[in-house]
């Protein structure tokens, strides 16, 4: 019991999730500042924003449904850090899993995208409802090829379960090589899903000022900026047991430092396709993931089923 | 989402680098109507221009803008010697265009930067403004200051160029060069630029002519106009150079324009500090100027700036009218915009390469009668005394204040 | 329609990893003025023979010239209204004036953007208040 309480507080759990959070934001910055040519932000810096907006007030706009306003935040903090459970991180099993995890890890990650958009409907003012209507949009555009890709990995392990696809993949070294494709395609709707780089059109600053968040300020803004780093661990965590699943075997110190620098090198490809690419426009975004991305998932699967029948006994 | 919906584009809004109104009225994503409104920054520049003299005039025209001050101050001071007729000596005339092109080189850089920031591309906003960097050095080392030159006085230019500062120009031209070749090779392959800028805010060659816009908003639609080849003045007779034109008729030509503009700009320079002419850099110009007008054209990074003088025989100008390149320009932004998806906005106000302040000359007054309300149209004195009334009941006396003030 | 592809500009931001970053830390890196930049005013009391033409010529009043008696001559300088022009220094006709690169002039007490440069009672001429 207490240490099923340290695990879900402290490690790898709220605490640890907050702490690297606010680290992988910093990591996201700075390196994006340097991709730029530029010096960017000190280590302290989005740990600084963070207190400052605590120590802020809060602003709820009269027309706003306050309930609804203040409970989102919320409610997308906790299903964020809820999935992170779910996932196998520096071993071959999750802290907790049961057969169709997978699902579910997927579907509370969809869940801050609909906390977006209740938050932008709710706040009442004309950005706010253009942004979520984004968000909703975009939603539909890349949740199905993340969910095929995925898929496609666990067709290939034959389970439901992220622990077991881990398990499968330690057993059959270099299959993982198959879901390279698969890897690409998460990638970049991860950055749809985190609505970064090319993708950033529900809270495309110079359009609609800041979307779905621009009636948010104090602790509940602080709470929004928090999920979406921790949105963002997760969502590279989630890739990284799927797609990258090699090394959970050895020394949990080693698959520790192996899994930082496995989400580290995922937080860096969204910054580098970040900092070279233009944002799209919606209709763009749209035809892009429906065009290009989603026969490319469903490529994937073929190629997995393919590999199960010849390979994989 | 089925009634039209209205939002407002300012006066604030993170779009606009200065105060301007737009009202989009929304059919999902699609604008269906936009409007236009100035107005938020009037600053009576050509009123205060009446009680000041022409030296210091020369000053306050320069702050029009701050990106194309340049622009103005030679505009106004080639209408001042042309009234007080002076002959310009030649060295002056080609240290003016030295500054003028200098100046385009920053302001198209600039803008380029702006628009790739207007088009989430942050990242071509942080390299042109590093690259316009050399430029604002070099412009400092020539006139003194990074923005509002102040290297025009009436009747010549107040610095001179050394040898040692020509080598520098030429170095940096030729680092320019090199960057804004890239430029024009990212433009033509990114695939994500592209897809943001062509077919965005077309305006066929008729709509350019109807509309009346200028600058590279008007030569990106095949309409070759350059008050420097029509027109020319300081040194631009004797420079040989090509008007830049494209027939995109879209954002994406209005950059090619640009960029090809800032080529050109690189080749003028060249010009100009090989052919310097040795001689006085000015020549002096009474403090009185006699009675009489004129008018003078400018060929502004933005387009065709115009200037009026009216001098009376003293040391002050009777009237002084600014037409400024974002005033041709605007009109064509709300035609643009029609039938555009609200993402595109914020590039189709940034292609003019707006400047508001440039162009609040005036104030409109909307609604003058008012419906229902009290409102009525006073003059500055009657106004005053009303501030002053009006303060007094609420016990606030201002006489000590303005005492020590001394006014 | 020339090929077209996204991520022209990755093989130069990857560059830019290894090279130093263009922005420094302004205050507490000192930066340099650029030479022949305009900045505060100088006054050279001794030079100065009243005629006030800098103050006739300053576009925002900032220049104050007062006769402090026997023909000597103070300046006060606002530094709020200064707009670095450097017109005065054209105009003077002794070259009482002249113009430094002291560019860091910011104060938070307005008072203290008033510079008198006083006449010279002894030897010394310039002296803050």
């Amino acid at each position: 019991m207490l240490k099923a309480l340290f695990n879900i507080l402290i490690f790898p759990g709220f605490l640890f999730l907050i702490i690297f959070g606010l680290a992988a934001e910093f990591y996201d910055r700075k390196i994006y500042a340097r991709f730029q040519n530029r010096v960017g932000p000190p280590w302290f810096q989005p740990f600084a924003d963070f207190v400052k907006l605590v120590a802020k007030e809060n602003i709820i706009p009269e027309q706003a449904d306050a309930y609804v306003f203040k409970l989102v935040p919320v409610f997308a903090l906790t299903s964020v850090v809820t999935a992170f459970f779910y996932i196998p991180l520096w071993k071959t099993g999750a802290l907790y899993s049961f057969n169709g995890d997978m699902i579910v890890v997927l579907y509370l990650l969809t869940i801050p995208t609909v906390a977006l958009f209740l938050a932008g409907w709710y706040s009442c003012s004309v950005y706010s409802t253009l942004g979520a209507m984004r968000s909703l949009t975009q939603l539909f555009a890349y949740e199905i090829p993340l969910l095929t890709s995925i898929l496609a990995s666990a067709l290939l392990a034959n389970t439901w379960s992220l622990s077991k696809i881990t398990v499968f993949y330690s057993l059959h070294p270099g299959l993982w090589a198959f879901n390279l494709l698969g890897f690409i395609i998460s990638v970049v709707t991860l950055m749809g899903k985190l609505e970064k780089g090319p993708f950033d059109i529900p809270e495309a600053e110079t359009e609609i000022v800041a979307g779905s968040l621009t009636e948010y300020s104090g602790k509940l803004l602080a709470l929004f900026r928090l999920t979406i780093d921790i949105e963002m661990i997760v969502g590279a965590s989630l890739l990284a047991a799927v797609f990258l699943p090699f090394g959970l075997t050895l020394h949990p110190a080693i698959g520790f430092i192996l899994f930082l620098l496995k989400v580290l090198l995922i937080v860096s490809i969204i910054s580098l396709f970040r900092t070279v690419l233009a944002r799209l426009r919606i209709d763009q975004m749209v035809n892009f993931c429906w065009k290009y991305i989603a026969p490319l998932a469903f490529l994937q699967v073929l190629i997995n089923l393919i590999v199960k029948w010849t390979l994989v006994r | 989402m089925h009634d039209n919906m209205e939002i407002p584009v300012g006066p604030q809004h993170p779009a606009l680098k200065e105060p301007a109104s737009f009202r989009l009225s929304l059919s999902g994503e699609k604008i269906m109507q936009a409007s236009v409104r100035l107005g938020y920054n009037h600053r009576g520049i050509e009123k205060a221009c009446e009680e000041r003299t022409y030296i210091q005039d020369l000053y306050l025209i320069e702050r029009i803008c701050g990106i194309c001050s340049h622009a103005h101050s030679t505009a106004f001071a080639q209408a001042v010697e042309e009234i007080a007729g002076v002959n310009l000596p030649k060295r002056a005339a080609y240290i003016r265009t030295l500054v003028g092109e200098l100046e385009r080189i920053h302001s198209h850089l600039l803008w380029l930067g702006v628009a790739g920031h207007e088009i989430g591309f942050d990242t071509l906003l942080m390299y042109t403004w590093a690259d316009r960097e050399i430029v604002m050095d070099i412009l400092a080392n020539v006139t003194g200051n990074r923005v509002n030159y102040g290297i025009n006085s009436l009747g010549g230019v107040r610095r001179d160029i050394s040898p040692e500062q020509v080598r520098q120009i030429a170095k940096a031209m030729d680092a320019l060069e090199e960057r804004t070749k890239y430029y024009i090779e990212l433009a033509s392959v990114e695939t994500t630029l592209i897809n943001r800028l062509s077919g965005v805010g077309v305006m066929s060659k008729k709509d350019v002519l109807r509309l009346g816009t200028v600058g590279p908003t008007a030569r990106a639609s095949g309409v070759a106009r350059d008050v420097r080849k029509d027109d020319p003045y300081a040194a631009y007779a004797e420079i040989n150079f090509n008007v830049v034109t494209d027939n995109h008729n879209d954002i994406y030509g209005r950059t090619i324009v640009r960029l090809g503009e800032l080529m050109e700009s690189f080749n003028i320079i060249r010009q100009v500090i090989k052919n310097l002419p040795d001689g006085p850099i000015a020549v002096k110009v009474a403090r009185k100027i006699p009675s009489g007008e004129a008018v003078s054209r400018y060929e502004a990074p933005r387009g065709e700036d115009l200037h009026y003088v009216k001098a009376n025989g003293t040391e002050s100008p009777e009237r002084v009218k600014v037409r400024a390149p974002t005033l041709a320009n605007i009109q064509s932004v709300a035609f643009m915009l029609e039938d555009r998806y609200l993402a595109d906005m914020p590039i189709v106000v940034a292609a003019i390469d707006p400047c508001f302040s440039c162009t609040d000359r005036s104030i409109a007054i909307k609604d003058a009668e008012g419906k229902g309300k009290k409102k009525k149209i006073v003059d500055w004195e009657s106004l005053r005394l009303h501030g002053i009334e009006w303060y007094s009941k609420q016990g606030i006396d201002f006489t000590a204040l303005n005492k020590r003030f001394k006014r | 329609m020339k090929m077209t592809r996204p991520g022209k500009m990755i093989s130069m931001v990857l560059g830019s990893l290894f090279k130093k970053p263009l922005t420094t830390k302004y205050p507490y890196v000192k930066s340099k003025p650029i030479e022949g930049s305009r900045g505060k005013l100088k006054f050279y009391p001794e030079k100065c023979i009243g005629c006030k033409l800098c103050m006739k010529d300053c576009p925002t009043k900032a220049i104050t010239i007062r006769d402090t008696g026997d023909k000597r001559f103070e300046a006060e300088i606002d530094l709020g209204k200064c707009i670095y022009c450097g017109q005065c220094v054209d105009s003077c006709l002794k070259k009482a004036l002249a113009i430094t690169d002291e560019f860091e002039l910011a104060e938070l007490d307005p008072k203290k953007l008033r510079v008198i440069f006083h006449a010279k009672p002894k030897e010394d001429t310039k002296e803050q208040t």
